[in-house]
């Protein structure tokens, strides 16, 4: 079983080389790709030097979406099995990794999603105004899908092959992950959510903030609708 | 006398204009600055002005058709909805470019990466300029 830990990360050099051995202190048979979204920073050489990880440097900033879809991409070309995002600004917890991953193991799940909403419990849930907009689209996608997911943007997920596979050719740009759950869904794959911890960053700024917020909610949105409107992609 | 006059001059200024405004686009489609494809729209609501400035009868059917009291309003009705198509069509080709920018910048950091990889598998080779005859 080959399992793949994709790290975008744009600017995180004070977090990259700790997220690396994180991950590789919870288990090291996981091979872990940092896809380096063009830092200005040191990112990419950082997460080199660590000669724990492969690193993909883009020659240009594509966002979060097409930089995880390159690791979706580099997952299909090295046979992948089970590929799982893991943020690089260190928000993520390399001890919870075994939890996102279980279901899938199990073949319980095709995707997991790791909730800071699914149950009660005291780590980092974002400004009380991010919650009202990630409740916007707990409502929203639950009606288009026909299940509960109650964190839509998190980042924080694990997939199957044949998930690996779709997302190569179908993932969103931009801000991907409520858009992702939808398209997922309305695909047929069977979605999970299990319940996560997630840390407050402690360096660098969020990449959504002050007017870009509002423009984040219209895109998505608009996104979300227009994709619920499309036939769905055949799957092999 | 003069009034006649006055509408004759108008009618020549936009016939020479339409014929200036299509020469300057057949001119950059001769230079290669823009593509043919991308000037078709141009060109089609170029032929579109020099009709209705030939046959200046055509603007008042037209404006009678859509019930526009004022006929030279439907010329501004035709240029915006000229407008609007220029720039959906602008809006098309940028997202074509983003994407394809998109799978350009992930393949060429993916075959980076590789190409990396390999070097430093045949890394202990002797380095190329060492080679000596004998």
């Amino acid at each position: 079983m080959k399992i793949l830990a994709i790290v975008p990360s744009f600017n995180e050099a004070e977090s990259i080389t700790h997220v690396i051995e994180a991950i590789k202190g919870e288990n090291p048979l996981i091979d872990i790709l940092v896809v380096n979204d063009c830092s200005k920073d040191e990112t990419g050489a950082l997460a080199d030097s660590t000669g724990q990880a492969s690193v993909v440097n883009l020659i240009g900033n594509l966002g979060i979406g097409g930089a995880v879809q390159t690791g979706f991409k580099y997952a299909v070309r090295k046979g992948y099995d089970i590929a799982f995002q893991f943020d690089g600004d260190g928000q993520h917890l390399a001890s919870e990794i075994k939890i996102l991953l279980d279901p899938i193991l199990h073949n319980e799940a095709d995707v997991v999603i790791g909730s800071r909403f699914c149950e009660k419990q005291n780590g980092f849930r974002s400004t009380p105004l991010r919650r009202r907009g990630i409740k916007v689209f707990e409502i929203l996608n639950s009606l288009l899908i026909k299940q509960r997911i109650t964190d839509n943007t998190s980042g924080f997920r694990a997939y199957c092959k044949k998930a690996i596979h779709f997302l190569a050719e179908n993932y969103p740009d931009d801000y991907p992950e409520p858009e992702a759950v939808l398209l997922l869904g309305k695909n047929g794959f069977r979605l999970k959510e299990v319940p996560v911890c997630m840390q407050e960053r402690k360096r660098g700024d969020s990449s959504i903030t002050g007017i870009k917020s509002g423009y984040y909610m219209i895109k998505v949105l608009l996104a979300v609708l227009v994709n619920a409107m499309r036939p769905r992609i055949a799957k092999d | 006398m003069l009034k006649s006059l006055d509408i004759n001059i108008i009618q020549y200024i936009s016939i020479l204009g339409s014929i200036v405004f299509i020469g300057l686009i057949i001119m950059l489609i001769r230079n290669k600055r823009i593509k043919e494809e991308f000037a078709i729209l141009w060109l089609f609501f170029g032929g579109v002005f020099l009709f209705l400035s030939v046959w200046r009868g055509s603007l008042e059917v037209i404006a009678r058709i859509l019930g526009i009291a004022y006929a030279p309003a439907a010329i501004f009705l035709i240029l915006i909805i000229a407008i609007i198509s220029i720039l959906i069509h602008l809006s098309l080709i940028t997202s074509r470019l983003t994407d394809q920018a998109k799978v350009m910048i992930q393949e060429l950091g993916l075959l980076k990466m590789e190409m990396d990889t390999m070097k430093k598998k045949s890394k202990p080779d002797p380095p190329e300029d060492s080679h000596t005859e004998g």
